[in-house]
């Protein structure tokens, strides 16, 4: 029989049965994470299915993410019931302020190589950096692990994405995140893993991995997964208790098919509204103008993506008036890591609004609400119409640099397209 | 078991998005699938809602179910006492919630089945949808053992009350 991929490797170990694409499985969980977006209608199912105790309290994590803090009574209402579930069924929480469920499952530790975590929220395939085998599930799903530990799984296909060489100066994972949805399309990866691999991986380092693998999910992949190496070791030691579960695929494995991304040959990206396969190269769009840039989010909201949109700030100077600049770290490590640092004070000093660690301003629960008819450019993963709260906003996705260097023009711009205009004043 | 189904198609495009199914704003109302079926497809077909009846069957293009992962964009149809969405390709999230809530997720090519055309479905592991006016059926995605064990169970809830540990 032929090798295995990444997938079918964890999936089989997962399931205790030699399996390949196409099976269906039921799998032990390593952990599961639930959000206040999706844990109130587990519970329910929990309780329609007969649950009283939970299975394993200890693999499941419950994240107050998505509502932080509460915009109204009856969101507090909901987290008030979840933080009583979670008292009573000793299931470990993260209360608002703590920041992003995805953020904190690989921060805190809980994602590791050879692991099966699933998440009732579509950007748990984050995690996929970390060499596990990671996915999003439903509410119901939840619930039937909160029941059982267990989840039925289709072993998916996989698409072999080899990288090449090394990013330019200037472009960023996200750039390499924006061109894989404008090559394959918001369904070109649908049921199937995006397994990376190739020379060019060692050059993105653990937390360029996270902002890849997060956004697999726009082209429909059900997870992404990286191979163990050196980076993954550094980020993950100290985090992690055991780090021996590390796989790599069979050099005789079966893939559907196999990309060969030139990493040297990508460009500074935006993705416009309202498709996150919508890309266009950033010097096409010098005409519009921005009202909000967000910098946030489990795709752009850590410690790097502030520190890359700080240094645009320093050598071009601050945002443009009439612009406002959002900021919210992915979570409280990320905040605490940006106040030792001095750079929140530096953020705080360009004017920027400085929004509680969780969801928060990305899905338009709590946070920053555009005004109508405003552009947005973000760190984000997602610029759906209504997405941050008004359908009428139009939002434009990008790199850090790229959204720094929009805050200062007062349009879309990169640090690049600035150089240019300071040079022929 | 292989079940028949009959019913009556009711047409829908590629890349319907959970939101078109049903918008957010009614579900912050309500998650009730009672109260939600009667804003269903709203955004996109107005008169669906007040036309639909128990045992129509949803036919739609590509990529069926995309965006959010809501769980009600599937209990909503369902409680319009629709049992099978006809599709050329579903989200993966789509697909997953139609399984535990006993909404049968069928993949076939939907490109030559009309609006109101008359539709007769066999489910089992093996999928055979025939169509008023085609001479042969349409070939659909085989249905796994173990999902087709939820799906005829009426969804995860009534499998897990009968089978505790899975």
């Amino acid at each position: 029989m032929s090798g295995k991929t990444l997938s079918e490797k964890i999936l089989s170990a997962k399931s205790g049965r030699d399996v390949r694409a196409g099976d269906v499985v039921i799998c032990e969980v390593d952990y599961a994470l639930g959000t206040d977006g999706s844990i109130p209608m587990a519970m329910d199912y929990f309780a329609a299915m007969g649950g009283e105790r939970v299975h394993a309290p200890r693999r499941l994590l419950f994240a107050l993410d998505h509502y932080a803090p509460a915009p109204s009574p009856k969101a507090a209402l909901l987290q008030a019931g979840i933080r009583r579930f979670a008292k009573e069924q000793g299931i470990p929480l993260f209360d608002v302020g703590e920041g992003i469920g995805h953020q904190l499952v690989v921060e805190k530790g809980f994602a590791a190589p050879g692991r099966l975590l699933v998440g009732a929220d579509s950007h748990s395939v984050t995690y996929g950096a970390a060499n596990c085998f990671a996915t999003g599930i439903g509410s119901s799903d939840l619930a039937g692990v909160m029941k059982t530990g267990k989840v039925w799984l289709k072993v998916p296909a996989s698409i072999r994405v080899r990288l090449h060489g090394r990013l330019a100066q200037g472009v960023y994972p996200k750039d390499l995140a924006l061109y894989l949805a404008q090559l394959l399309g918001t369904d070109g990866a649908t049921y199937e893993t995006l397994e990376f691999a190739g020379d060019g991986v060692q050059s993105l380092d653990f937390e360029d991995r996270l902002v890849v693998a997060n956004m697999s999910v726009e082209l429909g992949a059900k997870n992404a997964i990286f191979p163990y190496d050196e980076a993954c070791r550094r980020y993950l030691e100290g985090r992690v208790d055991d780090l021996s579960g590390a796989l790599h695929a069979d050099a005789d494995a079966i893939y559907s098919g196999t990309l060969d991304i030139d990493l040297a040959s990508l460009e500074p990206f935006v993705a416009v509204p309202h498709q996150v396969s919508g890309n266009v190269r950033v010097e096409t769009l010098d005409a519009t103008p921005v009202q909000m840039v967000f910098l946030g989010t489990c795709t752009g909201g850590r410690t790097k993506d502030f520190r890359q949109a700080l240094g645009v700030f320093r050598e071009f100077g601050q945002p443009a008036s009439g612009v406002q600049l959002v900021v919210t770290p992915a979570s409280r490590e990320v905040l605490l890591e940006l106040t030792q640092g001095g750079e929140l004070a530096e953020l705080i000093a360009l004017g920027a609004v400085i929004v509680t660690p969780g969801c928060g301003a990305c899905c338009g629960t709590s946070g920053a609400i555009p005004e109508d008819g405003a552009n947005v450019i973000s760190t984000a993963n997602r610029n759906f119409k209504g997405r941050m709260g008004n359908p009428t906003a139009n939002i434009f996705l990008a790199s850090p640099e790229v959204c720094a260097a929009s805050a200062i023009a007062g349009h879309i711009a990169s640090p690049r397209m600035l150089l240019a205009g300071h040079q022929s004043r | 078991m292989t079940t028949s189904i009959n019913g009556m198609a009711r047409r829908f495009g590629d890349d319907v998005n959970t939101d078109y199914i049903i918008s957010s704003r009614r579900k912050r109302e309500s998650l009730d699938p009672a109260v939600l079926k009667q804003y269903l497809f709203e955004t996109i077909a107005p008169e669906f809602a007040a036309s639909v009846r128990a045992g129509d069957i949803v036919v739609a293009g590509k990529n069926f179910g995309c965006g959010s992962a809501m769980e009600v964009a599937v209990t909503a149809v369902v409680g319009a006492g629709i049992k099978v969405v006809l599709a050329q390709s579903f989200a993966r999230t789509y697909f997953r919630n139609a399984v535990n809530n006993g909404l049968y997720p069928i993949e076939c090519d939907t490109s030559r089945i009309a609006e109101g055309a008359a539709l007769s479905i066999e489910l089992g592991e093996q999928v055979i949808v025939r169509c008023e006016g085609m001479t042969e059926p349409l070939q659909a995605a085989p249905i796994a053992r173990d999902m087709l064990a939820i799906l005829d169970a009426g969804g995860l809830v009534p499998y897990l009350l009968r089978n505790p540990s899975f």
